[in-house]
């Protein structure tokens, strides 16, 4: 090979992590098998879902050549940003389907809680890193307000989904910043006497969600159908599944949203608890390679970034399956990597270019 | 760097021990990550190993539904192959009230696309009252191409309503047959109730229409064919997406009917708009081969449910079309009874033919006069007479002779007061008067004045008119009665097996053939010399027969004057005849409403029939009252 061919093949992969990707390309895969069957058998949809992956390895490569200490001092500027612009949807939001989510800038419409999913993290590795030397108890309160802020207005929109997958990756930054297993315990037992609380605060429809979890068979029609139908379509599937294109609830048109937010349950149909036993191998597979990434990372920030980033990911795909199998209420929280769509795809990809740039700039700094 | 100046001991701090810190609790969430989906994995198992079963079976009920396949109704045909009932596809516009939010404004927007008139309106609400919510109801049959098409671009906006092709009962003589074919209607909570009961309600399902009334009713089981079942498979909104196993529907089977439907039009044209029945018997089998009723109404107006504006008007009518007279009406049988008295006499031994009384215009009985039509009597008279001048004097005294109880054994024999098990259903008994029914009736005992009238075929006397014929028709069968029947046989649709109806014979009365004869003698004198010679002059068959008036009203003693009394209140006409007189092909009895006396409207409505039965011949207008003819 030439010398200059070399080069620009080192230019295009120096900074991916093989294994890692390597993963992802699997679980994207799967997601697109699957998504030919959940879509009828729909090319379009399977292509069109071909180009948000590509766009979403697009953008994870270009944060994978962002070296982290760039995106460190991006860390409070795109908060604050998002913050505001948060501000703006509660605002000026544009509401769709009874949630003000929506914000128009200019031409196009944003969802600012998407930004929030890496802003908030981002921002509290950047405080914990700058404190670092003195992180005393009062740095983890205002970490925790620094997160509590932006969760509070996205589960105002209300977005329960996106709101507890922020609220989650900011409680992972704080744990691997070290928070004392004191607190730990102390606000696990505030929480649970709070719960009254929380309940008082929940949308009508959200408190429906949770009840409509504990018995389905309530509203069957209703908010329990989904809940009902992707059981259904889980336990049909037995060992084996019932194949590949064979999945009656799915084809019936009996699991709601099955291309989006109820993909496993097509999957979960139609290649059964062997397919779920190799699809959460993958998942661990995934995660296993972004914790030794974590485990390896040189700076504080980077730690806590992509340890954030690495139980995230795990937190998206264990809500998203609770939801589906039954054991956790319906909220709009997709497969990661494998459900359509291309925000949270991009979103997730950008995650893992993040950890992509922390593992392989990690020689640079080194050096 | 300002940093570092103020918190000197940052590089200081043990950064080995700051990393073995952060990767034990990376560890730990490591660790947590993994318990979470071994969780997750025992959850599928569960799902997915233990209740498989259950879910499997869940699963299969959401996806298999059981759709019934409604056979095809049985047609009906006359002797001849014209069509009386049959099915034709349309389309109709359906709604289904449960899916429907605000059914007017729907119905009002609805009716922007496709015509929907007032009357369809006020069908939809009867139905609407008589039925569940969760049935689909038509507000309009027979679209139209243009306003299917039109519908269809617009039917996202109509949720619960629906264009469906379906079969319709369709009578296409209408009027001609409204009481004999009857006709079918909508399946009602009663109809459920029965089919429940009698264990049918499976073979029913998916079927909307019921034989309501007439063969419609009687036959239905053999109309309705067995109902075929259709497994398919369905999606999350209900709609079939492909077939798993059929079992195809039986068609309901044909009747083909021994009536013809010429006779019945000559019948009905001869009739006109008087009121009144007719039933033609064929005397060797029992056959109907006319059954009348007049007026009839259009049965077609019942088959999708009838708008309140018809039924009113059907129900209020003074007329009263809906009251099958043939079957249901009971008319004192008046002089047309007297033939059977005659043969009473002869059967018991109370006459014998050349026996003669001399008539001086009345019989007393008792200090009271019972009057005979004619001022100053008819003379001598012999039971041949007593027939061809329908002598009352003759009758009053042997009424009085035979007595009550005789009377009412021989004319029970001959199908007076019991119902005659035609294939028809809501048949009447009659009266047939005697001292047992007296004192179940009224709880009193019987007079033996009240005999005298009985003779003549008035006081309780009250029969059918079908009755009447079958009398009739056994008198000319010298005894023989056979069970009346409509339908000639049930045809199976596919196999084209025939299932007969056989002629039953009811009972042979055991006449002795000589006095059967002197009866049969006098009726065709009847129609030679006697009350009815002028309806029948001319004919080219031999033919026999009876005049006969029912009163409406008891006239007390007062000399009956037609002029003067009201319409409504005038003398029914009767008549009963059969021919050919030696070998009678047709027996008939015939009555007509408020018309006088039988000679008049009767008999030649009676003349007409036979023309056209024995001779072809077809009239075209309706039969004149004849009012030169002879009373009685």
């Amino acid at each position: 090979m030439p010398p200059s061919i070399r080069r620009i093949g080192r230019f295009f992969t120096a900074h991916l992590d093989f294994p890692l990707l390597g993963a992802i390309v699997l679980l994207m895969a799967t997601g697109l098998i699957v998504l030919y069957s959940a879509s009828n058998a729909s090319l379009a949809r399977v292509s069109s879902q071909m180009m948000n992956m590509l766009v979403a390895l697009g953008v994870m490569w270009v944060f994978a050549n962002i070296p982290p200490h760039y995106l460190m001092r991006l860390s409070v500027p795109v908060y604050v940003v998002g913050l505001l612009l948060l501000l703006g949807v509660a605002l000026f939001g544009e509401v769709v389907n009874g949630a003000r989510r929506w914000l128009h800038v200019g031409v196009t419409r944003i969802q600012p809680s998407e930004i929030m999913k890496i802003a908030a993290p981002l921002m509290l590795a950047w405080y914990f890193d700058r404190y670092e030397a003195t992180l005393r108890l009062k740095n983890y309160i205002f970490g925790a307000v620094l997160l509590i802020v932006p969760v509070a207005f996205i589960a105002r929109q209300p977005d329960l989904g996106t709101a507890v997958l922020i609220f989650a990756s900011g409680c992972y930054v704080l744990f691997l910043a070290g928070l004392s297993w004191r607190v730990i315990g102390g606000l696990g037992l505030a929480a649970g006497a709070s719960l009254p609380l929380v309940w008082s605060v929940l949308h009508d429809y959200q408190r429906q969600r949770i009840l409509t979890l504990l018995d389905p068979s309530q509203d069957p029609l209703g908010a329990g159908y989904h809940t009902i139908q992707s059981t259904i379509a889980v336990g049909s599937g037995g060992l084996a599944g019932k194949g590949w294109l064979s999945g009656s609830q799915t084809h019936l048109d009996f699991i709601p949203e099955r291309t989006t937010d109820f993909i496993f349950a097509v999957f979960s149909e139609e290649f059964g608890l062997i397919g779920i036993g190799i699809l959460l191998l993958l998942l661990l597979l995934v995660i296993g390679r972004a914790a030794a990434i974590t485990s390896n990372a040189p700076t504080l920030f980077s730690r806590l970034m992509a340890g954030a980033i690495t139980l995230t990911f795990f937190t998206y795909a264990f809500v998203n399956m609770g939801m589906v199998s039954g054991i956790l209420p319906v909220v709009g929280v997709p497969l990661p990597l494998v459900s359509y769509g291309g925000t949270s795809l991009v979103t997730i990809c950008l995650g893992f270019g993040i950890l992509m740039s922390i593992h392989t700039h990690k020689k640079l700094i080194q050096t | 760097m300002s940093e570092l100046l103020i918190n000197p001991g940052v590089e200081m701090r043990d950064a080995q021990h700051e990393l073995h810190h952060f990767r034990l609790r990376l560890g730990i969430a490591t660790m947590f990550v993994i318990v979470m989906f071994a969780l997750l994995f025992v959850r599928f198992m569960y799902l997915q190993i233990v209740m498989h079963d259950h879910y499997h079976t869940l699963a299969e009920a959401n996806r298999i539904s059981i759709l019934p396949i409604v056979p095809n109704r049985g047609i009906i045909v006359d002797r001849n192959g014209v069509v009386l009932a049959h099915n034709y596809s349309a389309y109709t516009l359906e709604v289904t009230p449960s899916k429907v939010e605000d059914l007017e404004s729907t119905i009002e927007e609805i009716s922007t696309l496709v015509e929907i008139t007032p009357r369809d309106r006020r069908r939809f609400k009867k139905l609407l009252e008589e039925s569940k919510r969760f049935e689909s109801l038509p507000i309009r049959t027979r679209l139209t191409d243009e306003e299917i098409a039109r519908f269809a671009a617009n039917r996202y906006r109509f949720p619960g309503i629906d264009v469906r092709a379906r079969l319709f009962r369709q009578y296409p003589q209408g009027e001609l047959f409204s009481h004999v074919i009857g006709h079918i209607g909508r399946i009602n909570q009663k109809d459920l109730e029965k089919l429940e009961n009698e264990g049918r309600d499976s073979n029913y399902r998916g079927t909307d229409y019921i034989g309501k009334t007439g063969l419609e009713y009687t036959y239905e089981d053999q109309l309705h064919g067995t109902t075929g079942v259709e497994q398919v498979e369905v999606d999350s909104g209900g709609r079939a997406v492909r077939s798993l196993s059929r079992t195809s529907p039986i068609s309901g089977s044909n009747l083909v009917l021994k009536l013809d439907a010429r006779l019945q039009e000559v019948v009905s044209r001869a009739f006109g708009d008087r009121r009144g029945a007719l039933v033609a018997i064929e005397p060797e089998t029992g056959g109907v081969l006319a059954f009348v009723s007049k007026p009839g109404f259009d049965p077609n107006l019942f088959v999708d449910g009838i708008d309140p504006q018809n039924w009113n008007e059907l129900n209020t009518s003074p007329d009263k079309p809906m009251v099958n007279r043939a079957l249901a009406g009971t008319y004192p049988p008046g002089s047309t009874f007297k033939p059977f008295m005659a043969l009473a006499a002869l059967t018991y031994g109370k006459r014998t033919p050349g026996q003669a009384i001399s008539d001086p215009g009345f019989y007393n009985f008792g200090g009271h006069h019972f009057r005979d039509d004619k001022p100053g009597g008819h003379g001598l008279v012999d039971m041949y007479k007593s027939i061809v001048v329908s002598c009352d004097t003759y009758y009053y005294q042997l009424a009085n002779d035979l007595g009550i109880d005789a009377i009412s054994r021989f004319m029970g024999q001959l199908g007076f007061g019991s119902r005659t098990g035609i294939d028809l259903a809501g048949e009447s008994a009659g009266v047939l008067p005697s001292q047992e029914w007296k004192m179940r009736r009224f709880k009193q005992k019987w007079y033996a004045g009240e005999t005298i009238s009985i003779g003549i075929g008035q006081g309780y006397n009250s029969y059918t008119p079908l009755q009447l014929a079958l009398a009739t028709a056994t008198v000319a069968n010298n005894g023989v009665m056979f069970r009346p029947h409509i339908v000639n046989y049930v045809e199976e649709v596919h196999t084209r097996q025939r299932s007969l109806i056989e002629p039953k014979p009811i009972r042979d009365l055991n006449l002795k053939p000589e006095h059967v004869a002197v009866i049969k003698n006098a009726m065709v004198g009847v129609n030679r010399e006697g009350t009815s010679a002028r309806a029948f002059a001319g004919a080219p068959y031999t033919n026999a027969g009876k005049t006969g008036t029912a009163q409406v009203v008891g006239l007390k003693g007062e000399k009956y004057v037609e002029s003067r009394v009201a319409e409504r209140f005038r003398d029914h006409a009767l008549f009963i005849a059969y021919a050919p007189a030696d070998r009678p092909t047709i027996a008939l009895a015939v009555i007509v409403e408020n018309s006088g006396f039988g000679a008049r409207a009767a008999a030649p409505i009676a003349r007409q029939v036979f023309d056209y039965w024995l001779t072809g011949k077809e009239p075209t207008k309706p039969v004149k009252d004849d009012d030169d003819a002879p009373e009685h």
